[in-house]
């Protein structure tokens, strides 16, 4: 009876197990094998290198580049984007004609596809004829070339993260509001509470885990979503506007780099390893599971 | 016992399939992309069809593969796979790429005839330079275009110039663009003299001015570079003055995708674009436009673009020579007019603008005719070894110069270096 309940278990667990090995940890564990090699060309194999291709990770310009633009693109999106999900999901939860609506309108650009929004909001940005610059040529203000200068390439990429993601946060966090029991806030109100203070001591506090959930994946976010800057800037002007897993897809599969886009995989998945079990860390004795 | 089974019930197949049909049946797979807007894939589709009716026993199956970077990708896997197709048409400069990886095998394994070196000898050189290495012919020209120069006439007379004359060297162009710009009460352009888009490929367009400048970017070897010469410094130090000392172009980088719609909208008098524009530019365009070549500085020149055709290594030399029949018959003058006058590439062969077909073309829309003149100057794009790579060191070296983080000579010092430290493994 033990021994079948047993097996039972196990296969019940095989389908996934299967594909996690197959398609996660199978290949995690080749990428970094094939990072201590050399990149194999039609006409000269690949041989063993060692450390040689984390060497050049350490003096490639671009790799520092990319690593400190994708800092400044973590720092600049998750906080904003946070913030705006969990005033929209504030503003949501409450009762008012056309609330369908607006949540449907919060959370319309989750839906759509990253590629497709893109190209409308490089219409957005076009300089003299984008929608910006007529608002901006309306109130008489000359061309701005937001995407084609390098102080400004990463913002805007930023900005059209920021709009897409907050949508999606707000959703968990309308969730995590509708499930907190309103004798909470009741109590707090009858005490004297005014509304920052209920938000700050009673709805924040109970918020938590959704916000631990919420900044984990939109750390992971950061890494991940690339698709716009295939179509916004293709990472420039100088790379000014490139991630590192952009950087990554260009050496491997423009480059034909693969051994060094191995390399530059491990260490973007060790940064992801660090910060998931940072964020624990740091989350755990603030997060109140009830 | 199963197995053996199997191999019996195949071979008896197969056998029955012989004997029924007249010659045993040539499957090929040919990917091609599509770069431009338009009917380009419904004219590949109808292309391949025909020959396949009049054909026989030929089975083509033509897989759309997307932008030309896709189609590279998509090959080089597939080759990887062990899965190669036995023919696609891909960027003519990823040659010394596709000879790296081993993928491609030279044509003149295939050429037996005299007939057949004629052929190869047929194509406008400009096209060939891209095609060929070490004394032998990997691609075959197939979609081909040169950038040239359109002009908005409209703009031209209300600047009080000749609508019929676009400008003829830099100098001109600058005078020209300045009297083309266009400043509304509050100082801000509302037109622009000329444009010259910089985004994505920069080096393309570049490529333009350093031809002019007498200078050539890499070696037909594609093992060393030129990018600090004093010539290249000084065609880019042009570029930047155009919107930095002259103020006639767009500052930053300016978008290629928006550069059509730019020129339509009035927001550039003059633009720099492919000959595959054409017939957008003839359908979209409100007003009278001219097509011209590009200016001069110390010559005429422009690169060429484009697709060649590759064989691709991996398959029966039965299935390889039949590829080389189809290459043969959709580069025949007749398939080439119907296939330039579908996208407003430029026909590779002399003998295709000589059908009564591309005359009557010509003489309805005589700026077809400008980028086949301008071949004449026209040298190889750039192209060398880990081509994807260095191009986009140069592409990042030009933008940093065109945003003015760099001074162009420091910038293209720097390209220099690191193009030389990847290509020293090819010499």
């Amino acid at each position: 009876m033990q021994k079948r309940q047993w097996i039972h278990g196990w296969l019940l667990v095989l389908p996934a197990m299967v594909f996690l090995l197959l398609f996660t940890h199978v290949p995690a564990l080749t990428t970094i094998w094939n990072s201590f090699f050399s990149t194999p060309r039609g006409r000269r194999p690949s041989r063993f290198v060692g450390l040689d291709n984390y060497d050049r990770l350490f003096d490639d310009p671009v790799f520092w580049k990319v690593l400190g633009n994708n800092l400044w693109f973590a720092l600049g999106t998750i906080p904003v984007s946070i913030a705006l999900a969990i005033v929209m999901a504030l503003f949501v939860n409450r009762a008012f004609t056309g609330r369908s609506l607006v949540r449907m309108a919060y959370f319309t650009p989750t839906v759509l596809p990253l590629i497709a929004v893109a190209n409308i909001w490089l219409f957005f940005y076009t300089p003299g004829f984008g929608l910006i610059d007529q608002l901006l040529g309306a109130m008489g203000f000359g061309q701005t070339n937001l995407l084609g200068s390098p102080d400004t390439a990463l913002a805007a990429i930023m900005a059209v993260t920021i709009w897409k993601e907050a949508g999606f946060f707000m959703i968990f966090y309308l969730a995590a509001l509708q499930s907190i029991p309103p004798q909470l806030t009741e109590a707090a109100r009858i005490e004297g509470a005014d509304g920052w203070t209920i938000f700050r001591r009673v709805t924040f506090p109970l918020l938590m885990p959704t916000t631990l959930f919420v900044s984990i994946n939109a750390v992971i976010n950061s890494f991940r979503l690339v698709d716009h800057i295939f179509i916004l800037t293709n990472g420039g002007p100088d790379n000014a506007s490139s991630l590192l897993l952009f950087y990554i897809y260009e050496t491997s599969f423009r480059y034909w780099d693969t051994a060094y886009g191995a390399t530059l995989t491990v260490v973007m998945l060790a940064l992801l390893c660090l910060l998931a079990i940072g964020q624990f860390f740091f989350f755990d004795r603030k997060v109140h599971y009830k | 016992m199963l197995a053996k089974l199997i191999k019996g019930a195949a071979a008896s197949a197969t056998l029955a399939l012989a004997s029924a049909l007249p010659a045993q049946a040539v499957d090929l797979q040919f990917y091609f992309p599509v770069a431009v807007g338009g009917g380009a894939a419904e004219t590949i589709e109808a292309l391949t069809n025909e020959y396949t009716a009049d054909h026989p026993g030929v089975n083509i199956d033509a897989v759309y593969a997307g932008s030309y970077q896709d189609t590279i990708t998509k090959v080089i896997t597939a080759a990887r796979g062990g899965n190669a197709p036995q023919l696609s048409v891909a960027l003519a400069v990823d040659m010394f790429t596709l000879i790296d990886e081993d993928l491609i095998l030279p044509f003149d394994d295939f050429i037996k005839t005299d007939e057949d070196r004629a052929w190869l000898n047929s194509f406008y050189p400009a096209f060939m330079e891209n095609s060929q290495t070490g004394g032998k012919t990997y691609g075959i020209p197939f979609q081909r275009s040169t950038p040239v120069l359109y002009w908005n006439k409209a703009a031209f007379a209300e600047a009080g110039l000749d609508p019929e004359t676009p400008p003829a060297t830099w100098e001109e162009m600058v005078e020209m663009g300045k009297k083309l710009t266009k400043k509304d009460a509050n100082g801000n352009v509302t037109q622009w003299g000329v444009r010259i888009p910089s985004s994505g490929f920069p080096y393309w367009l570049f490529q333009g001015l350093t031809t002019e400048n007498d200078v050539i970017l890499a070696n037909a070897d594609g093992n060393k570079t030129n990018f600090d010469d004093p010539k290249v410094v000084e065609a880019l130090e042009y570029m930047v003055s155009l919107s930095k000392d002259h103020g006639v172009m767009e500052p930053g980088i300016v978008e290629w995708g928006a550069t059509p719609k730019a020129f339509f909208e009035g927001q550039a008098a003059m633009m720099w674009t492919t000959t595959g524009n054409l017939t957008n530019v003839r359908k979209n365009a409100p007003f009278d436009f001219g097509v011209g070549m590009l200016p001069a500085n110390k010559r005429r020149g422009a690169p060429t673009g484009g697709g060649n055709f590759y064989l691709f290594k991996g398959t029966s030399d039965e299935q390889l020579s039949q590829a080389v029949d189809f290459i043969k018959w959709i580069t025949a003058p007749e398939q080439s007019a119907k296939w330039t006058m579908a996208t407003g590439y430029v026909a590779p062969r002399p003998a295709t603008w000589e059908t009564e077909t591309m005359k009557q073309y010509a003489k309805d829309f005589p700026p077809a005719l400008i980028a086949r003149d301008q071949l004449e100057f026209a040298v190889a794009e750039l192209s060398t070894y880990q081509n994807q790579r260095i191009t986009q060191i140069f592409n990042d070296a030009l933008a940093a110069a065109i945003t003015g983080q760099k001074d162009a000579a420091t910038a293209l010092a720097e390209a220099q270096a690191k193009a030389d430290a990847i290509l020293a493994d090819y010499r």
